[in-house]
């Protein structure tokens, strides 16, 4: 068998009721991964929305799963960012961290390090803010752990490529 | 083309007659009344009152095959809908176009728990091509016609369009079906012209090349079939074909082999495993075709054309796959043949084909006869005989009869073979039969049945009865659940839990309850006057065929096995045990 491989698709899509069904049943009636789902409308007139899907499977099954997408009827196209060469990959999180003395200094300074901004405040907790790769939310929240009680929202990715050509 | 306010119940009426559609599969309830009103008042479109919505389904799906039409149901809200779903589940797996308009709630109610309320769209999602939900009354008549346009474009399929009973009564504006242009959905109908040229000559040189067809080629048309034979023709490749695609190449040319698959014949089975290529044409390398995977035809190259792209590449792993209509590719492929001259490797596939009549030799199909007790296999070939000079269409419930019908039934031309296949619905031959009537009012049609699968839809006896249609229900009656039966004497030691079918009906009365005719064959001396009798008739008939209770269906592939493992008949049951890993496997 091959690989598992990791791949960030989007597609556009009717804004329309039911849409976001169709995409999710379609993953979970043929048990394929959703590592994150974002979806939000992205045109003038709010006709359209944008999804990103982080999802993994062998190349066979990362191919399944583009042509089912596009074989939905409202789907407008479906491009993997993954196979199509640079691209940006971007999410959010609030991170909750509720801590006292050095454990809630340690936090600030590392928040620091990762260009997290203090979204909200107490004198036992701080809610961090952060934006960058995947990746980078996974290490700053490793970290963030290791200091106190957290609680964390993480909006899922949402990817682009890179470049003048636009969708 | 917007003309003087109508209701939206006389819309749906107008756009279903602009489509074409000169008959609809249904039954009234509180949500689709208004509809039904509308139907009342008009004399163009005919209602064919079924008795259950599974059986309006089926009965469209047996029109639609039959005629290459796209079939119609109309049910209600709730239990209608639900009703509706084995039958746009068994039309997504067998890719047949269906329109089916369900009623729904108002829609100020829709998510109140309403009476007769359920989520339509909700529950049809997985079980439809596309669904829609009207709840504007301006996109009503746009919708009707997108849905007939979905539903028959690329890989055919069921569209289920939910209609609330305030848009029924509202005013709609009309549009034509000709103003109507997809935004989105354009199924890709041409072939990459690189690729057929690829195709072509990997063709001309293939030294043992096999041709594996399915439904896809008499789902694109008319045409597809006849290029497909030409094509055949051309290549003189032996030919298989799937079960639903019996009758896309005629059962007596030479080059074809047989169906292929787990009770396929020994010679095609044969055939796709030794292959140096393969070239399939409308097929989806469905488990019961491919046996086990990892030895699925092992030494060959395999070029695979469909018009459903996710069909490709999502079993078996091909070189060359070609997206399109099949009917386009194997028009460009012929043209490309010509225009470089091409030549099959004649020596190698003149040996091949030595190779090929050698299986064929083993007759696998073969079956010992008995005077006493008739066989199923004897019961469907002296039907086939029998019936030779008439224009006759075969539906089929499933289990054994089914495999024995698909063996032992030779089909010459497409559409005249409509049997469950992806899904495998018991209930579904009868009430298919139906509206393979209502399409072919002069035709013979028999449903080749089980007596358990007889049971699954019985109720639809009556409507055949309500509009004369003489339907023919010839029942290949062993007192089990036959397939289910044999896998439990192959895997499950001959425990043969709840697969007698106890308390069976006296079927000769339950026709004549109904108010056809009811016939009995239970000696091999008794089948051919019950057969000629059965076809005299001018009304619906059952014919009750009392065969042989313990005769299992070969040959076979048992589950977990390659092609060229075939179990050819009961003595090689006792050789070849099913493997641990097979048992597992439907």
């Amino acid at each position: 068998m091959s690989e598992t491989e990791r791949h960030t698709i989007i597609a556009l899509v009717d804004n329309e009721p039911g849409v976001l069904a169709r995409v999710v049943g379609l993953f979970s009636g043929r048990g394929y991964n959703i590592e994150s789902l974002t979806v939000s409308s992205v045109s003038v007139d709010e006709s359209l929305s944008r999804m990103t899907i982080v999802t993994s499977g062998t190349p066979m099954i990362i191919e399944q799963i583009k042509a089912q997408v596009n074989k939905l009827v409202p789907i407008h196209a479906v491009h993997d960012l993954t196979a199509e060469g640079a691209h940006l990959e971007r999410e959010i999180a609030l991170v909750k961290v509720v801590a006292s003395g050095p454990e809630r200094r340690e936090s600030l300074r590392i928040a620091d390090i990762f260009n997290a901004t203090v979204a909200d405040t107490t004198t036992e907790s701080f809610v961090f803010s952060l934006t960058g790769k995947p990746e980078k939310v996974d290490a700053f929240i490793e970290l963030m752990r290791s200091l106190g009680r957290t609680e964390i929202a993480r909006s899922g990715v949402v990817g682009i490529a890179r470049g003048a050509k636009a969708l | 083309m917007a003309s003087e306010p109508v209701n939206g119940a006389q819309i749906v009426i107008k756009a279903l007659l602009d489509q074409g559609v000169d008959v609809v599969f249904g039954y009234p309830g509180g949500a689709v009344l208004p509809i039904y009103d509308a139907l009342f008042k008009q004399n163009q479109l005919r209602h064919i009152l079924v008795r259950h919505e599974q059986g309006a389904v089926h009965a469209a799906e047996g029109y639609a095959r039959s005629t290459g039409k796209v079939g119609v149901v109309l049910v209600t809200s709730g239990p209608g809908a639900t009703n509706a779903v084995t039958g746009l589940t068994d039309a997504l797996m067998d890719s047949v176009p269906i329109v089916c308009l369900t009623g729904q709630v108002p829609t100020h109610l829709i998510g109140n728990d309403a009476f007769q309320e359920c989520d339509t769209t909700g529950i049809t999602r997985p079980c439809t091509k596309h669904n829609y939900l009207v709840k504007d009354p301006d996109r009503l008549a746009k919708t009707l016609h997108e849905a007939f346009y979905v539903a028959r474009s690329g890989r055919p399929g069921p569209v289920v369009v939910d209609i609330p009973k305030d848009i029924q009564f509202a005013d709609c504006p009309y549009s034509g079906p000709g103003n109507v242009k997809h935004k989105t959905y354009r199924p890709q109908i041409k072939g990459d012209a690189g690729k057929i040229a690829q195709a072509v000559d990997m063709m001309a040189k293939a030294k043992r090349p096999v041709i594996y067809g399915g439904g896809g080629i008499i789902n694109s048309g008319p045409k597809a079939v006849e290029l497909f034979t030409k094509f055949v023709k051309t290549t003189g490749a032996p030919t298989t074909l799937t079960l639903m695609g019996l009758g896309a190449l005629p059962a007596s040319d030479q080059r074809y082999l047989g169906m292929v698959g787990m009770h396929g014949t020994y010679e095609a089975n044969m055939a796709m495993h030794d292959c140096d290529l393969m070239l399939c044409i409308g097929a989806r390398f469905d488990d019961r075709v491919t046996g086990r995977l990892d030895a699925f035809s092992p030494g060959s190259k395999k070029i695979h054309i469909d018009i459903d792209p996710t069909s490709i590449n999502k079993n078996i792993a091909v070189d060359l796959g070609i997206v399109g209509d099949i009917a386009s590719v194997l028009e460009d492929m012929l043209k490309a043949w010509k225009a470089e001259k091409k030549q099959t490797d004649k020596k190698a596939v003149a040996s091949w084909w030595k190779t090929v009549d050698g299986w064929r030799g083993r007759d696998c199909l073969n079956f010992a006869t008995n005077k006493k007790v008739i066989k199923p296999q004897e019961a469907i070939k002296r039907l086939y005989e029998l019936t030779l000079d008439r224009e006759i269409f075969i539906t089929t419930e499933v289990g054994q009869h089914q495999m024995w019908a698909a063996q032992h039934f030779r089909f010459e031309k497409p559409n005249h073979w409509m049997t469950s296949g992806g899904l495998g619905t018991m209930g579904y031959g009868l009430p298919a039969a139906v509206g393979v009537q209502l399409g072919n009012p002069d035709a013979l049609v028999v449903d080749i049945a089980g007596e358990a699968s007889t049971m699954m839809n019985i109720q639809e006896l009556a409507t055949a009865i309500q509009y004369r249609l003489p339907i023919k229900v010839f029942i290949i009656n062993n007192e089990y659940m036959g397939m289910v039966r044999q896998w439990q004497e192959l895997l499950h030691g001959g425990r043969y839990s709840e697969s007698y079918s106890a308390a069976l009906p006296d079927f000769v009365k339950l026709a004549e309850a109904f108010g056809g005719k009811g016939l009995r064959a239970t000696k091999p001396s008794e089948l051919d006057d019950t057969i000629m009798e059965m076809i005299a008739y001018d009304g619906p008939v059952i014919a009750d065929i009392a065969v042989d209770p313990k005769e299992n269906c070969f040959p076979m592939i048992p589950s977990g096995a390659a092609h060229n493992e075939m179990l050819l008949g009961p003595a090689d049951e006792a050789e070849k045990p099913v493997s641990e890993d097979g048992m597992v496997l439907v």
